[in-house]
């Protein structure tokens, strides 16, 4: 039995990048405080240069995510909700210290989490034939239109909910088959850095996700303007930014999914609307004989 | 073995007499006296020559240095294609990037030289007409060296005649390990001859040659036999150009012209990839060999990827944002 002088085992938070945990190139780290202002810990400080890194590993991971069969993304995206649910505990404890929620309010978010999880990773193989199917043309061809992945997508993530919230706007990217960099909420990025762990230990190859943490205010432009980003979620931009992030973002001619005036409720059923926007529309004109 | 070593023997083919400059004219009087020779140069401290490339790689290069190292790097940059599955045309398309390697912005420098498999020497040269490209052109049984020397003679003079004006030759690196190192010379001696006006560069392939000592002891014999360059690899070969490698040979062409007065380049080629790893380069040289090697006549970047990056990078700095793969061609 080990005494209580037992010195405690201090964790180092790191960033995600390309499947590794690498410092931030920077060397910067912030101090993340609980609700109530007590030290939790030191977390990586990410740079434009992390951005910039995390954008050419999601750029090396598509053509295998979007490549990987539909049924197959699903079967890894369900193995991540199985391996978050190994550890609830640590979800719960760390959600309801960013949060400052009591243990049942940290549990039932959690909970969501993992089902919302659950919920993209069944969608994986069922979106071509909800948003696709074929077309009736006046010509003699069978004419048949698929949704294809964007490319690789920029999230800023909801800077309140830490896991639901962060879950919620990553899964619909990786169900559509795009890979993603996330900046993940700037005063409460622990449950992201724990999903970051989870994801590592998962099937999901890596750079297909890329979580920062670091500030949104200051990576979104960079990320915005970056002519290899195909699409962003402002939904984590800080306020009165967004519209100026989106101007960036028409530079390249980026998808762009405005956020909303206040952080939505992310129990709700999101139904199809964040992977609509990631998704492009492929039509085939086939030639039909006699 | 089947060296040809009467190179009379070899029609039209003119007795290869050649002795070193001095003072090194009697080094390569004997087989023996040549090995003294090269067993007495300063042995090489590895783990001294690690040390001081870590050190100089920390040097950070900014704003208006770093758009210089760029520009720089970029007009050193042989272009280079050795694929068994070259065609004329991807020469051709090789050649249209080396003219202007960044179509939407015209100020970007043409890069050195393409380098080429010897039977595509002609259409490079037909495609760089008038530009003051060079076309390079690998030869002597590229990248193995593993042919006869009649056939490496005929393979440089195949290539000249298709236009090529510099010639990138291998060492035989099976005479090297095995100590004949009068062979290796008098092989360079007969390709530099059989290349008339065109420039030899002459590649080691440091790879195999595992030590920096032996390292040394080609480039000293590459110098001593008339190359104009020496080169890391054919980039077949992993290791290729690691920057230990990069800083014995600097140091090689350094100490020879001290003793001899001839200035020979040097070329790093295969494993350069990034704009990191040439900005590495560039400071190297000018902290080894100085500034007078900071010019493409003297120093070039064998590269094929390495190209695209420096473009990336380019654009970084005059649009202000990150750019992709996109905006730059694929090959």
């Amino acid at each position: 039995m080990i005494g209580n002088d037992r010195l405690a085992v201090r964790k180092t938070y790191k960033l995600y990048v390309n499947g590794a945990f690498p410092r931030s190139e920077s060397g910067r780290t912030y101090e993340v405080t609980d609700t109530k202002g007590h030290f939790h810990g030191n977390v990586a400080w990410a740079s434009r240069k992390d951005a910039r890194d995390a954008v050419v590993a999601a750029r090396g991971a598509f053509a295998k995510w979007s490549g990987a069969t539909a049924y197959n993304r699903g079967q890894v995206l369900y193995r991540v909700a199985e391996v978050m649910e190994g550890r609830h505990v640590q979800f719960c404890e760390e959600v309801a210290s960013a949060e400052g929620l009591s243990t049942s309010k940290a549990r039932a978010a959690v909970d969501a989490a993992i089902d919302r999880w659950v919920w993209y990773a069944g969608w994986t193989d069922k979106l071509a034939a909800v948003l696709g199917g074929s077309n009736p043309v006046a010509g003699p061809y069978f004419d048949f239109s698929t949704p294809e992945p964007t490319g690789v997508v920029a999230v800023l993530a909801p800077q309140q909910s830490s896991l639901l919230g962060l879950v919620s706007v990553l899964a619909p990217v990786l169900a559509t088959g795009n890979t993603a960099v996330v900046v993940t909420s700037k005063e409460r990025p622990i449950p992201a850095v724990t999903l970051a762990e989870v994801l590592a230990t998962s099937d999901v190859p890596g750079g297909v996700v890329n979580l920062l943490t670091g500030d949104a205010e200051e990576l979104g432009p960079w990320l915005a303007e970056h002519a290899d980003v195909d699409g962003i979620d402002l939904t984590g931009a800080p306020a009165g930014r967004a519209m100026e992030f989106e101007r960036e973002a028409a530079g390249t001619i980026k998808r762009v999914v405005r956020p909303p005036a206040t952080e939505p409720d992310w129990t709700a059923d999101p139904g199809l609307t964040r992977m609509t926007p990631f998704l492009e529309t492929k039509t085939v004109w086939h030639p039909m004989g006699v | 073995m089947t060296h040809v070593l009467d190179p009379d023997a070899l029609p039209g083919a003119t007795p290869a007499v050649h002795a070193p400059l001095p003072p090194y004219d009697d080094v390569t009087r004997s087989d023996s006296a040549f090995r003294a020779f090269l067993h007495g140069l300063p042995g090489v401290d590895q783990v001294g020559a690690e040390a001081r490339v870590a050190q100089l790689g920390t040097r950070s290069i900014k704003t208006t240095s770093k758009a210089w190292a760029i520009d720089t790097a970029i007009s050193m940059v042989d272009l280079t294609t050795l694929e068994g599955a070259d065609t004329p045309g991807k020469v051709r398309s090789l050649a249209a990037k080396a003219k202007q390697p960044d179509p939407s912005d015209p100020t970007t420098p043409q890069v050195a030289a393409v380098c080429v498999y010897g039977d595509l020497a002609g259409v490079a040269r037909e495609a760089l007409v008038g530009t003051g490209i060079h076309v390079a052109a690998v030869a002597t049984a590229f990248p193995s060296g593993r042919a006869s020397r009649a056939v490496k003679i005929a393979d440089v003079r195949d290539a000249v005649e298709n236009g090529a004006d510099e010639i990138d030759m291998v060492i035989d690196r099976g005479a090297f390990l095995t100590g004949r190192y009068l062979d290796v010379y008098e092989e360079i001696v007969a390709v530099k001859e059989a290349c008339g006006e065109a420039h030899l560069k002459v590649i080691l392939e440091t790879g195999e040659l595992k030590t920096l000592d032996n390292v040394r002891r080609a480039s000293w014999i590459a110098m001593l036999a008339g190359g104009d360059f020496i080169k890391t690899s054919t980039g077949k070969v992993t290791p290729a150009a690691t920057l230990p490698v990069s800083l014995v040979m600097l140091e090689a062409v350094r100490d020879f012209r001290i003793a001899t007065g001839r200035q020979v380049g040097f070329k790093p080629a295969g494993g350069i990839k990034t704009t990191k790893d040439a900005v590495k380069h560039l400071v190297l040289i000018n902290e080894t060999v100085g500034p007078d090697w900071l010019d493409p006549d003297w120093f070039r970047f064998g590269a094929s990827s390495l190209l695209n990056d420096l473009l990336l990078q380019r654009q970084k700095l005059r649009t202000g944002h990150y750019s992709g793969p996109d905006y730059v061609t694929v090959d």
